[in-house]
């Protein structure tokens, strides 16, 4: 299958304003007051009025009928086609593949994608699994995580402690980030001693589930100097194969010969963006659980297959290292908001690139990647660089 | 919960993939139909865990045990495991095919499919 790139003589996409509302808890807001703050910040970012805009793309899984048109008639900004997209954990990345194509092809000059979600608390009944899969016990989100995890430590070495590495690196750089939900550091010990939720999984090495909002004006590329450029906007499904696996949020319990959805999504992207894992400065990948951040690393081929380990033990995905992944803390510090969770990775790209991060800068960013992996089975890759 | 219970799967006579649950369309290829068939009901572990908090929707006891089970080399499934004791069992254990109780609904007893330890000492 050919990757979706660019057409001849498509036109080039600047990501012209980023916004986000912190991830994390937030009683007195709605899933709406969330987006519309994202969506200011991301106009006065782009230094755009509310009628420069001629489309929007919202992602949200849980945000139920015209969210999208709920938070843009708050802002008096409806009118233009409001697109509501689900992908399940991708469903913001979906929304940027949509605007990005849209001004690409000349449909249109200047779009808004935003992301908004407010999860349910406790375990979340998804509409995913069908009734006779919940009476059977197979709607257990996390012990599919706990599967892959176990999969991953024996066909790569990794131990419990590399797992906890994870999280330590990724909570100690969530320190340095404002919008996160967690912002304290945690040692390896209270990571192995934090409940066990699904062998091999603890409750720390798990993310929350959570609330927050994140927005992206693209627009056609002018000659403005030092613009981010969007690069590449990939969106995969699970390729054909067991019903039971492949689509569940990890894939690849019962058809390991099939290609990964996240080593497609890389592949088409790396094409689409003529770089290379090598070219690539800081990365913000899909860290649902600490297992995944390693098997992310190695899908979009930051190592080799089955040495993932390699990537914690020697500081190469810490910050300073050869390639600082999750650099805003990655969902294990902020949380993951379904619909806005990918673009809250692109938000932190865009900052990383203009060497707008703070405490958690990356210096000297000029490529950026990030990745979603989720329900679906879909799988994200974006490119950014300037 | 007598006799000796077997899975219900599909073979497609195109790519010749064993598929599960039964379906007349093969997930694989697309062809159909599909024919159905028993799948084997011994096999080997795959991969496995433990479920202590209830997931929505479910009303059988907890802790169970969850994990993939390969059948005879040429499929494997997703299911439930009678051992609730992740550290009890290991990679390539045999298991076999039961069936347990998973709680009521309506006021009907509940039964599904689990995988259990073969051999004297496993439950
Ligand atoms: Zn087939």
């Amino acid at each position: 299958m050919s990757p979706p790139g660019h057409p001849a003589g498509a036109e080039p996409v600047d990501i012209a304003g980023v916004g986000i509302h912190p991830f994390g808890r937030f009683e007195d807001r709605t899933i709406t007051d969330l987006g519309v703050y994202a969506v200011r910040q991301a106009l006065d970012d782009a230094a755009l009025g509310r009628s420069d805009l001629q489309a929007t793309f919202c992602g949200t899984a849980y945000g139920g009928v015209a969210s999208g048109h709920k938070v843009l008639g708050r802002l008096a900004m409806t009118g233009m086609p409001i697109v509501d997209v689900e992908a399940g954990c991708a469903s913001g990345a979906a929304a940027l593949m949509l605007g990005a194509g849209s001004v690409r092809s000349g449909q249109y000059d200047s779009v808004l994608v935003l992301g908004i979600e407010k999860m349910p608390k406790g375990i979340i009944r998804s509409s995913f699994f069908d009734g006779w899969q919940e009476t059977a016990g197979l709607s257990a989100t996390p012990a599919y995580f706990a599967l892959r995890a176990q999969r991953l430590m024996a066909d790569s070495g990794i131990t419990d402690h590399d797992l906890a590495s994870v999280v330590v690196k990724n909570r100690r750089n969530g320190t340095a980030n404002p919008d996160a939900m967690f912002r304290s550091e945690v040692t390896a010990e209270a990571v192995l001693s934090s409940r066990m939720v699904c062998p091999p999984l603890h409750l720390l090495m798990l993310c929350s589930p959570n609330e927050g909002a994140a927005a992206v004006v693209l627009r056609r590329r002018d000659s403005t100097a030092g613009a981010i450029r969007l690069r590449a906007a990939t969106l995969v499904s699970h390729l054909p194969g067991s019903v039971l696996s492949e689509s569940t949020p990890m894939s690849g319990l019962c058809d390991d010969s099939i290609p990964a959805p996240t080593a497609r999504a890389a592949r088409f992207a790396y094409e689409e963006a003529g770089v290379g894992p090598a070219d690539l400065d800081v990365v913000e990948c899909q860290d649902t659980d600490a297992a995944r951040e390693l098997m992310s690393c190695e899908e979009l081929g930051l190592c080799a297959a089955g040495e993932g380990a390699g990537l914690v033990r020697d500081g190469i995905t810490a910050m300073g290292g050869r390639i600082p992944v999750n650099p805003s803390g990655g969902l294990l510090s902020k949380g993951e908001p379904l619909g806005a969770s990918a673009l809250g990775q692109v938000v932190e790209l865009v900052r990383q690139l203009r060497g707008d991060a703070g405490g958690r800068q990356v210096v000297g960013a000029r490529v950026g990647l990030a990745h979603t992996i989720g329900r679906g089975a879909n799988a994200s890759v974006v490119i950014v660089g300037r | 919960m007598g006799g000796d219970p077997r899975l219900l799967g599909s073979e497609c006579p195109g790519c010749g993939a064993l598929h599960f649950p039964r379906s007349d369309t093969c997930p694989y290829c697309g062809d159909r139909p599909s024919t159905a068939c028993e799948l084997p009901s011994r096999g080997t572990l795959w991969a496995w865990t433990t479920v202590h908090v209830p997931p929505p929707g479910y009303h059988g006891p907890v802790p169970y045990g969850f994990g993939v089970v390969e059948l005879d080399g040429r499929i494997r499934v997703v299911s439930r495991l009678t051992e609730t004791d992740a550290g009890l069992l290991r990679q390539d254990q045999a298991v076999h095919l039961v069936l347990t109780e998973v709680g009521e609904e309506d006021g009907t007893q509940m039964v599904s499919w689990a995988f259990a330890p073969s051999g004297r000492d496993r439950r």
